[in-house]
């Protein structure tokens, strides 16, 4: 029979009810227990993301302003195969303030394309997209055209949102080039710094 | 409803289970006698409730917490269990006008479970301040009084720390401390060239093993909790020795709602509610310790009126929930550009400072009284929400120009925090609230805060410090504070530092303080206060190193007295 995560850690429960408190865990079992979430998780990706909060319009366009907030480039992929979008949903979907802030901004973005372009920020061209996009992405802009303000609102929060959702995933981190979160006997202390 | 009594008498019961009652229970216990410990919170399994080792993409919040709440601050979803600023059904308030804000924890070994393990000792002039400069008052005791239990404490739970010889910053029992890391390096170069001191912090994490615990592994995550016990929590350090002597009864999930005096002004008993089932129970005991964090424990006392003492219990002074102190915080930050070109390494260290500026101007007049010390970090850290919301408001923009910038800024911050000394004034205090009650019917507190101009004075030097040294160190200082509004010079609310101490304050005059220097009473003998509102004033060093050894010697105090037949 394999061994589940949840015999890992009620193993890990009784080691703490029965024996010292002070006792070590394996490091192997928190290795390999931690293995198991990783793979329980890889194994739900595999089926399609089903939003909690957004409808299918609006998640497809937050997926489409994630992608270009953090593109997939040369570098790294992007904010998409980093599940920003899909953690974007999930703290939306429980937080009223979110619902109205990043609901009500895209719905912000669709008007005013309708009124710019005729069309829905996913229907406009890619040069469309690129222009009303530079004008809430700056806050500069809200001096010229104060109506752009809600606009600029809205896409300073998303944009910090998806740096959110890219940063703390592991195509993130590596692109970070963080190195840690590990055993190691002795800290090294620091390499040589370069000159400034 | 019917009020359940438990028959057995213990020994001692310590109310509060963390840096004071933990201590407390080993000490007691180990001295012989029977302990009954009562914690407000759950037990705590650290193999299963700790996030140890968990990266961010690991939770489904990604460490944002439920509804992104958590997406800043000690609020975070990998933090210990249990300490919170707002508690459901366990309200406070702040009195209209003032800002007070109090982090509680609910948790067997409670704040400890996250605490910074900064532990300083208070120096010799820390306990005679008001001999020295007029303000405040001295303490009843010396720090050649207290230097034993700082010693006991230390090569107990395990403090790193080098020998300095510094008047401000006494030297202890200390392990070897770790190398410093990148940001420590470029700081330490600046404050040699402005002569500030900056020296290997003093932290309660193991860099050897240690009384059977197991040295550090430097994931730099001592918040979470520490699987291996490496840094200190009396959860982990003090209680399983207690547990030991099969003398302590810990008994968790008890909200205690008020001591209950026999007719000759003694404790017999501390009613509780049990949270489980919402009933009332009782422990007896032949004393009692009251450790339920400053606050706390003054709400319990002021809660304990009865005929023969009609303020509140050992309040005939009147000075319980006065003297409420915190410590004097005000932050900054900077980029440092020689960082970009840092190649990639482990930066993690242990989970704090492992350098630090003491108090420097300690032999110098200044423009305020007292002093203060300052903790910085920074650099290449485990990437976290919240993290790039400053860079995205500055860099604006979006595409691959937003994400390079990000990765060119990584690691480049380094972060100040001033942590200084309050002088007690009669605006800040802790009192019941006269309507509100929490989900248990226990009277809550209301607080009332107002800093004085000496700790915003303090707050502007720490902030021109800060600028300074960052510009000798080739960065640029990034923070902007006002003089005045409601954060003059980024002077925190009262509370936020978590160093609230002073509201059942000891004394040598039953008139003015409520304890003498062995956290007993002055009118209530079998009751002892050994948390941080016995603490007199609140010097720049973090207070828990002190309340461990306070109470170690309050209890070896109760030990003799218990050896005397005088319990």
């Amino acid at each position: 029979m394999p061994i589940s995560r949840r015999d890992i850690l009620k193993s890990l429960t009784i080691t703490a009810i029965t024996g010292s408190v002070l006792r070590v865990i394996p490091l192997e079992a928190a290795a390999y227990a931690h293995r198991m979430v990783r793979a329980e998780k890889a194994a739900a990706e595999n089926q399609a993301y089903a939003p909690k909060f957004f409808s299918a319009h609006f998640y497809k366009t937050l997926q489409s302003l994630c992608q270009t907030i953090i593109p997939s480039d040369d570098d790294a992929k992007g904010a998409i195969e980093a599940g920003a979008p899909e953690f974007i949903d999930l703290i939306t979907s429980e937080n009223k303030e979110y619902q109205v802030a990043l609901g009500g901004g895209l719905m912000w973005l669709d008007n005013t394309c309708l009124d710019r372009y005729g069309s829905a920020y996913l229907d406009c061209t890619p040069a469309q997209q690129k222009e009303i996009l530079d004008l809430i992405a700056y806050r500069k802009n809200a001096k010229k055209d104060p109506s752009l303000g809600q606009g600029i609102e809205f896409f300073g929060f998303l944009r910090k949102l998806t740096a959110d959702g890219f940063f703390t995933s592991e195509i993130g981190i590596a692109y970070l080039g963080y190195i840690g979160n590990t055993f190691v006997k002795e800290f090294p202390g620091c390499p040589p710094v370069p000159e400034a | 409803m019917q009020v359940k009594r438990t028959p057995k008498t213990y020994d001692v019961c310590i109310i509060g289970s963390g840096a004071s009652g933990g201590t407390a229970a080993k000490v007691l216990t180990e001295g012989g006698l029977s302990v009954a410990l009562l914690e407000a919170g759950p037990p705590l399994v650290p193999e299963t409730d700790f996030k140890e080792h968990v990266w961010p993409y690991e939770l489904p919040h990604r460490g944002a917490g439920v509804g992104g709440r958590a997406r800043q601050g000690l609020e975070d979803e990998f933090l210990a269990p249990n300490g919170a600023w707002e508690i459901e059904g366990e309200p406070y308030v702040s009195a209209p006008g003032t800002r007070f804000r109090w982090f509680r924890s609910r948790i067997v070994g409670g704040r400890t479970n996250h605490w910074g393990r900064i532990a300083l000792r208070m120096a010799p002039v820390d306990f005679k301040v008001r001999s020295r400069d007029g303000m405040g008052d001295d303490w009843p005791l010396t720090y050649d009084d207290v230097a034993p239990y700082y010693d006991k404490v230390e090569s107990y739970i395990g403090v790193f720390g080098t020998k300095e010889n510094i008047a401000s910053a006494p030297d202890g029992i200390f392990l070897p401390p770790p190398k410093p890391r990148c940001t420590e390096t470029i700081i330490k170069k600046a404050c040699d060239h402005l002569s500030i001191l900056c020296i290997p912090s003093r932290l309660a994490i193991l860099t050897q093993p240690h009384n059977g615990r197991a040295a550090c592994h430097y994931c730099a995550q001592c918040g979470r909790g520490c699987i291996t016990a490496s840094n200190f929590s009396s959860s982990q350090v003090m209680i399983p020795p207690a547990q030991k002597t099969k003398r302590l009864t810990l008994i968790t999930g008890a909200m205690a709602r008020e001591l209950v005096v026999n007719k000759d002004g003694k404790v017999e008993a501390v009613s509780y509610i049990d949270k489980a089932t919402r009933e009332e129970n009782r422990i007896h005991a032949r004393a009692f310790i009251v450790a339920a964090s400053a606050c706390e424990s003054a709400r319990l006392l002021l809660n304990s009126r009865s005929t023969l003492f009609p303020d509140g219990l050992s309040n005939s002074s009147g000075v319980v929930g006065r003297n409420l102190m915190d410590t004097v915080g005000s932050d900054g930050g900077g980029y440092f550009p020689q960082l970009e070109k840092m190649p990639a390494h482990n930066h993690d260290g242990v989970g704090g400072m492992h350098m630090y500026l003491p108090w420097w101007k300690f032999d110098r007049k200044n423009d305020f009284l007292r002093g203060y010390h300052t903790e910085f970090g920074g650099g290449r850290g485990m990437p976290g929400v919240g993290d790039y919301d400053d860079l995205c408001d500055d860099f604006e923009g979006y595409g691959s120009a937003l994400k390079q910038e990000c990765k060119k800024k990584y690691g480049t911050y380094i972060g100040f925090a001033g942590r200084g000394e309050m002088i007690p004034n009669e605006n800040c205090y802790c009192e019941i609230d006269p309507s509100a009650v929490d989900q248990w019917g226990i009277p809550v507190l209301r607080f009332h805060w107002k800093w004085s101009d000496n700790e915003i004075k303090m707050a502007k030097d720490m902030q021109e410090t800060y600028r300074q040294i960052t510009e000798a160190a080739g960065g640029i200082y990034l923070t902007s504070t006002q003089p005045d509004g409601p954060h003059p010079y980024g002077i925190a609310d009262g509370g936020v530092i978590i160093h609230e101490v002073g509201t059942v304050r000891m004394g040598e005059r039953p008139a003015t303080s409520a304890l003498n220097q062995y956290c007993q009473a002055h009118d209530v003998k079998n009751l002892f206060v050994t948390d941080g509102a016995s603490f007199v004033t609140n010097a720049d060093k973090n207070p828990t190193l002190t309340i461990m050894a306070l109470t170690w010697r309050a209890s070896e105090y109760l030990l003799d007295q218990a050896k005397k037949g005088n319990l």
